[in-house]
């Protein structure tokens, strides 16, 4: 079935594409090492935050907290907002996102589109800036509503009921599962879903390491880990770099000719590093991991063309997943 | 060889301002404890009075997290990278901001 009634119920199910020529080559006779994307960026505004983004808006005004005409305050650096904005729009709510200056300009073109309004917090003050300008829109307006995706249980929900059943439908041979880390919502759902129903399978993590700009705090203090968060989930961890995450991410566009945003190369890297220790162990493996977004967002970074090193300068500084 | 060590910018006053330093040692603690006897004060910045890891630190050894490796016991080799950051990855943005909205203590 491929009608729906509106954009909103077109939400997941999104397709599940093995990659042949990524995949590792296995010595003959060995089990086979295979590699699958979930394709996220089919979702209505082309990314994976719409799942969530659904249902922490059903959540709220389930419980009351959002009624119709009310404005939605939420801090995000580019995918929820524009998954908010949409269904902020079908739902009869103003959005107003507070975001970094130094993100790509697809992404603020993209929210005005869909009718949301952006306040910006200028990029050189990094996180602590950013802190500053929080609290003073949330003082001047008491009334707005936060959904809070770091803390929001119904956005790690959207995957345990949505995501993780499609990967399990589609792939009941799963033996490992990579997405990236950021509110975490996709790893703590997805992740808590398969492990109540695929025996020794592996949650894999990967974490975009920035440039030091964007780590603009005075002290280890002033970290933060979203409430969301729990670390029992996963097996794994791992932190990519820029430059693998743009090497990943160009290699999936050369070999296999899906079009990626970086944060998706950062977790192809992850997942061909399972796929790599599975071929050393002589094991068999399924690893699925996610397509967070495509790359149309990006393309103004140029991180697409020119040597790594380009790349790398090019996103310095840029909140690129 | 040694074992390569990046410290984030936080941290480098304890290193002279310097962004990678070199250590030895069996276990991330050993490693630890002897760049602690060159760049005092460092170790205590890391590990907690009950002797595991500061919660907003994130150590990786070869880009991966020593807490799914065995935590401070992780064993280490000569030639490997550990990296250390403030736990603010994937998204530090939208982690400060929203918390300070709903006035949590960062």
């Amino acid at each position: 079935m491929a009608r729906y009634d509106s954009l909103l119920d077109a939400c997941g199910g999104t397709p599940l594409v093995g990659l042949p020529r990524l995949s590792p080559v296995v010595p003959e006779g060995a089990p086979p090492v295979r590699l699958w994307a979930k394709l996220e960026d089919r979702n209505p505004t082309g990314s994976v935050k719409d799942r969530a983004a659904l249902f922490m808006v059903r959540s709220a005004e389930e419980a009351g907290r959002l009624r119709p005409g009310d404005t939605i305050l939420e801090p995000t650096s580019g995918n929820t907002g524009i998954s908010l904005a949409m269904v902020a729009k079908l739902r009869g709510y103003r959005l107003v996102c507070v975001m970094p200056e130094n993100v790509s300009t697809e992404r603020v073109q993209l929210l005005r589109m869909y009718g949301a309004e952006i306040i910006f917090s200028p990029a050189a003050g990094g996180s602590n800036q950013a802190v500053a300008t929080a609290k003073q829109i949330s003082a001047e307006h008491p009334d707005w509503v936060m959904l809070f995706q770091y803390g929001n249980e119904a956005n790690a929900r959207a995957h345990y009921e949505t995501t993780g059943p499609e990967l399990l439908r589609d792939l009941p041979s799963i033996t490992h599962f990579v997405a990236g880390l950021g509110t975490t919502g996709t790893l703590m759902g997805t992740g808590r879903y398969l492990r109540e129903k695929v025996e020794s399978i592996d949650i894999v993590a990967a974490e975009p390491r920035y440039g030091e700009l964007v780590y603009g705090l005075r002290n280890i203090d002033e970290g933060y880990v979203p409430e969301l968060y729990d670390a029992t989930v996963l097996t794994r961890r791992f932190s990519v770099g820029t430059r693998d995450a743009v090497l990943r991410t160009r290699q999936l566009v050369e070999v296999e000719g899906l079009f990626v945003g970086f944060s998706t190369g950062a977790v192809l890297h992850a997942a061909l590093a399972m796929a790599h220790e599975a071929v050393k162990a002589g094991r068999r493996a399924d690893v699925a991991f996610v397509v967070a977004d495509a790359g149309w967002k990006y393309l103004s970074t140029g991180a697409y063309g020119g040597t790594l090193a380009d790349a790398e300068e090019a996103l310095e500084g840029q909140l690129w997943a | 060889m040694a074992i390569e060590v990046r410290i984030p910018t936080i941290l480098r006053s304890y290193t002279g301002g310097a962004k990678v330093v070199e250590g030895g040692g069996d276990t991330l603690s050993e490693l630890l404890s002897d760049l602690d006897s060159r760049h005092s004060g460092l170790r205590g910045r890391l590990v907690t009075e009950e002797g595991g890891l500061h919660r907003f630190v994130n150590v990786y050894v070869n880009d991966e997290d020593v807490r799914f490796l065995g935590a401070l016991d992780t064993k280490l080799s000569d030639g490997d990278t550990v990296t250390i950051l403030p736990a603010v990855a994937g998204g530090a943005f939208g982690f400060a901001a929203a918390a300070a909205m709903l006035g949590n203590r960062l």
